[in-house]
């Protein structure tokens, strides 16, 4: 008797269910919006925003929901891509990150966008950011907002090294001024993305390419490391760990542990991603970092490889796809036009700290405050270059992260082993 | 009691040779009945992975980029079997698991003793306080380890500040051999009492009669450690060896979050994470997976037939 009443409610539950799932799946045959999901990766809620504005904005036409994908890029990668192979019909719009656009595109996994909406998103967007967009010179997404890495200094320590900052600087004068001062320069040196970030940024600065000729395939591509450039590249990394100019930290040190390193008493000279500024801001807001640590923050593009010729400094940021097995293209389409507008890169930037890719957003009075240095990072987009495109980046970056870590061991052998080794592991010979 | 029960037939069958008693072939059947379904289900969860596994590491198959994909036979477990790295993750991996089920083992029957002989109303206490470390998560423990010996967050570098080699500077995770000792102590603080609590069972086995007896004939605590509670407990010791080593053998979560397998510190779970995952090369990565899992079956297999390990204990 008693279990009746209780069979019947777990009944009507499972209907329900059934009957929720079911029309969910039909919402958009009915004429109501279309769902479209939206893979963003973790941010400060600035894309869920978006989201919101441009559903209600569609007047109805669509409906984005975002999916929050893991925190670190190659996480982040790794889902999409599996979803990606599996043919998952979810994949409507995905925030992606320019390194591994090539691998997706490759096989086919992203849908082309429109040439027509291409040709509007993309009018003025800064250089190294629509690089970064795209696969065998065309565009397979569309650029959402960029990233670039500065050089931030102390400005009273780069007075006392009497270093004019006013100009490029290279190298070379930053780790002879931070020896001089007894300070330790922030850069990357952990065995992680940040090591490829650094070593891809000296080699194209010295005017090289980690990878060059046919980067699609195997047997077309080729490993450029044991160059001239890779040697200069090797001489600044293995310099700073040989002379101890990273600090103790450094074969464990990241942009954050950079960060904090550079903020206490032996910070000096830093590469990072303007994020550090903002961090800096809030720390001096929450009272862990005193407002005088702030005020001697300086900035100027990345350092010279060569005395003279302009820097390439390094390329971050997010660009949006769509999934080519994605039921609802065309709605997706619209949707990342209406996300990548200069204002909504503008209004993204100022409340989530990314840097917008359009070189109209840096206009906006609200991006110039909240971003004192965004004529600096505006100069650097036009000038960085993307890491190597190809479908093999994967094998590329942990081979170089292998190879040139850690720092102190690298020496003018090092770009000939690690283009050995990188070679042998793309032809199946070593594991990684 | 119990040897005036055992049949004949039954004392022929420990040698091996004569059939088994309806008694016997009686237990067997209600083991299976009663074990069956869920070996089944096991199976069938089990099965299908480790098939699918062996089949795709035949291949040369990359996820994205699957019109490329290629049956290549042995040609990965080749690649893996003649690659340095894999020899070097062997060896990290067979390092962590020895020094950390020795000490575990030597820790653990401490902390047994402990357990089973402090005064009765400390022991509840007693035994939470030991037990909390395996009430962790593992990863959280991970971290935790992680922050305490961080450079730049750590508390250990200030603490242990007046021990050689250790100070300010000091960089744990830097290099590989400061990086394996903290991997190895996380797991060992961590698991210790697993096996703790297994030779804790082992312990209440022996029986007290046979120890009141030694202390009689005048045999010291260590005597009596050696001659009667050790040689009793023999079946609860190498249980917990063989299923900590299995365990230990697999290690991932703690190298994953600390080092993330950088400077040496890779071990073979990683490695098969790594090529299957992250590098997407399913094939090799299959490869490394099957040659893992023909590991641990190894071992398995080396402590039951070698050691003779009776999981079924009590009837030995």
């Amino acid at each position: 008797m008693t279990a009746k009443p209780h069979r019947r409610a777990l009944r009507a539950v499972a209907v329900a269910a059934v009957g929720a799932f079911v029309m969910a799946g039909c919402a958009s045959d009915d004429g109501g919006p279309v769902q479209l999901t939206w893979y963003i990766n973790p941010d400060a809620g600035g894309q869920a925003e978006l989201a919101k504005q441009c559903s209600d904005a569609s007047n109805g036409a669509y409906n984005i929901s975002t999916s929050l994908l893991p925190r670190d890029a190659a996480s982040q990668r790794e889902q999409l891509a599996r979803r990606l192979a599996a043919g998952d019909t979810t994949m409507d719009i995905m925030s992606l990150d320019p390194p591994f656009i090539p691998e997706l595109a490759e096989p086919g996994f992203l849908a082309t966008p429109p040439s027509d909406l291409i040709d509007r998103t993309t009018s003025d967007t800064l250089e190294g950011a629509a690089a970064g967009a795209q696969w065998n010179g065309e565009y397979v997404t569309v650029p959402f907002w960029a990233n670039t890495q500065l050089l931030f200094y102390r400005k009273s320590v780069a007075e006392a090294a009497g270093l004019d900052m006013s100009k490029p600087v290279t190298w070379d004068e930053i780790m002879d001024a931070a020896e001089s001062q007894d300070k330790y320069l922030g850069v990357q040196g952990i065995q992680g993305e940040s090591m490829t970030v650094w070593v891809n940024g000296l080699i194209e600065s010295a005017g090289g390419s980690i990878v060059e000729g046919d980067a699609a395939s195997v047997d077309g591509l080729s490993i450029n490391l044991d160059s001239e450039e890779g040697k200069k590249a090797a001489e600044i990394v293995g310099g700073i760990g040989e002379r101890g100019l990273g600090g103790p930290g450094i074969s464990s040190q990241d942009e954050n542990a950079a960060m904090a390193q550079f903020q206490g008493d032996k910070g000096s000279f830093m590469v990072n991603w303007p994020f550090i500024y903002s961090a800096t801001a809030a720390a001096v807001e929450e009272g862990s970092v005193d407002q005088s640590v702030l005020d001697d923050i300086g900035w100027t593009t990345w350092p010279e490889v060569d005395k003279g010729t302009e820097s390439a400094p390094p390329l971050g940021g997010i660009n949006l796809g769509v999934g080519a097995d994605s039921q609802h293209q065309e709605e997706a389409w619209d949707a990342i036009e209406c996300i990548t507008t200069p204002e909504n890169q503008a209004q993204y930037m100022v409340s989530n700290g990314n840097p917008a890719a359009s070189s109209a957003a840096y206009d906006d009075p609200a991006v110039r405050e909240a971003f004192p240095m965004y004529q600096t990072i505006r100069d650097s987009l036009d000038m960085a270059a993307p890491r190597p495109q190809t479908p093999y980046y994967n094998e590329v970056s942990s081979g170089i992260q292998e190879t040139w870590t850690p720092i102190n061991e690298v020496n003018e052998n090092t770009p000939a082993e690690s283009e050995e080794f990188i070679m042998s592991v793309l032809n199946g010979e070593s594991l990684l | 009691m119990s040897t005036t029960t055992q049949s004949p037939s039954t004392r022929r069958d420990a040698q091996g040779k004569a059939p088994l008693s309806d008694r016997t072939r009686a237990e067997r059947r209600l083991g299976w009945m009663l074990a069956g379904p869920a070996f089944l289900v096991m199976l069938l969860v089990t099965m299908y992975p480790i098939v699918q596994a062996l089949w795709d590491s035949l291949f040369s198959y990359r996820l994205t980029a699957p019109d490329d994909r290629s049956f290549v036979f042995l040609q990965n477990y080749w690649t893996v079997l003649t690659d340095p790295v894999f020899l070097r993750d062997l060896g990290v991996t067979v390092l962590i698991t020895v020094v950390t089920v020795a000490v575990e083992l030597v820790l653990g029957f401490a902390l047994a003793l402990v357990m089973n002989n402090v005064i009765k109303s400390f022991r509840g206490v007693v035994r939470t306080a030991i037990l909390v470390p395996y009430g962790i998560i593992t990863v959280v423990s991970a971290f935790a380890w992680f922050y305490a010996f961080d450079i730049n967050t750590g508390y250990v570098n200030n603490w242990f500040g007046w021990l050689p080699i250790i100070g300010p500077d000091f960089n744990w995770f830097g290099q590989g051999w400061s990086s394996l000792i903290v991997i190895m102590a996380s797991e060992i603080w961590k698991t210790t009492p697993f096996i703790s609590l297994l030779l804790l069972a082992g312990l209440a086995q022996v029986p007290g009669e046979l120890n009141e007896a030694a202390k009689v004939d005048g045999a010291g605590w260590w005597q009596r450690m050696y001659k009667v509670t050790l040689p009793s407990m023999k079946a609860a010791i190498m249980v917990a060896v063989v299923f900590r080593a299995l365990d230990a053998f697999r290690i991932f979560d703690n190298i994953f979050i600390m080092t993330n397998g950088q400077y040496g510190t890779e071990t073979l779970s990683l490695l098969a994470y790594r090529t299957s995952i992250t590098r997407l090369e399913i094939g090799l990565g299959s490869a490394v997976s099957v040659i893992l899992f023909i590991c641990v079956l190894l071992i398995a297999f080396v402590a039951m037939k070698v050691f003779k390990v009776d999981l079924a204990g009590g009837k030995g």
